[in-house]
């Protein structure tokens, strides 16, 4: 089903860069068209509108730091009674966590993207291999 | 332009890179977003209907839970539409819509029986893993058909 420009859509802006504070890039929302809601958070902000609308600010917003803002849609819009916790008690709403976990590994993903950008060749990266039973067992056998 | 289902469903990282290589991503928050905003089914604080463990039937059989049927609703269709998947395994999370181990099972199953091109990486833990897991995505996502060069 192709993508409908009138379509009522949340997008999350989320920011992983040093230059660029939530407040700016609510500042440049508010800047760029009439016809959008904006909340800004934590970790950035959330942008609801039309689908043309918001793709359209969210580029500019990603423009300040385009390797350091990541951009996702969000199915609730915000303020929605079956997520937002003014309405649920407190707590985090539901899909936080993951997305916290997530913002905690942006500056890694920022600064990889910022290499690849300027063509530097990849790493080999050595991973810690688990260690095989019969290893850990002659270990055991040799302190017993 | 590549539709591409990522897993985990609801990740920002795999959105964002998906979308900034020219291609679509296949998320579960778009999903979502057609069951909040279409009139007549407003269940709170779910949003499944009783139609949607029926429809999970075409991928998991009877007896497995109604939790699972129910999610592989949303999910199977995004499975079958997809063209291409990448799948990061070791998730520091996953709460919320991803939060089903058995069904995550299925998805995981789902896309690598699709036969489709397919990434499987881990979620990186420090800068040298993150370099390598954005060069292996990027790269991915260049060599499928219409893929553009960061914008």
């Amino acid at each position: 089903m192709p993508d409908n420009e009138d379509d009522v859509i949340t997008k999350l802006v989320v920011l992983g860069s040093d230059s660029v504070l939530p407040i700016d890039a609510a500042l440049k929302i508010y800047e760029s068209k009439t016809g959008i809601v904006i909340k800004e958070t934590c970790f950035g902000t959330m942008v609801t509108g039309s689908r043309a609308d918001v793709n359209q600010v969210v580029k500019e917003v990603v423009a300040l730091d385009k390797n350091h803002i990541f951009v996702k849609e969000r199915g609730f819009p915000p303020g929605d009674d079956r997520r937002c916790r003014a309405s649920r008690g407190g707590g985090t709403r539901p899909g936080f966590y993951f997305m916290q976990e997530e913002a905690g590994m942006l500056p890694i993903i920022g600064k990889a993207l910022d290499n690849y950008e300027k063509g530097l060749p990849a790493k080999e990266v050595e991973r810690k291999k688990r260690m095989k039973v019969s290893q850990l067992k002659d270990i055991i056998e040799s302190t017993s | 332009m590549a539709k591409v289902i990522i897993y985990p469903t609801n990740s920002l990282i795999l959105s964002d890179l998906v979308e900034r290589f020219g291609h679509k991503p296949l998320a579960m928050m778009e999903k979502i977003k057609e069951k909040v905003a279409t009139v007549g089914v407003d269940s709170p604080p779910l949003n499944i209907t009783a139609e949607e463990p029926k429809n999970g039937l075409k991928y998991a059989a009877v007896e497995v839970p109604a939790g699972v049927r129910g999610r592989m609703a949303i999910v199977g269709p995004m499975v079958d539409d997809a063209e291409a998947g990448i799948i990061v395994s070791e998730s520091p999370m996953a709460f919320g819509c991803m939060g089903c181990a058995r069904t995550n099972e299925l998805t995981k199953f789902l896309i690598r029986d699709r036969g489709i091109p397919l990434l499987e990486l881990d979620f990186p833990k420090d800068d040298d893993e993150g370099q390598e897991f954005v060069y292996k995505i990027a790269d991915f996502l260049k060599s499928l058909p219409d893929g553009e060069a960061e914008a």
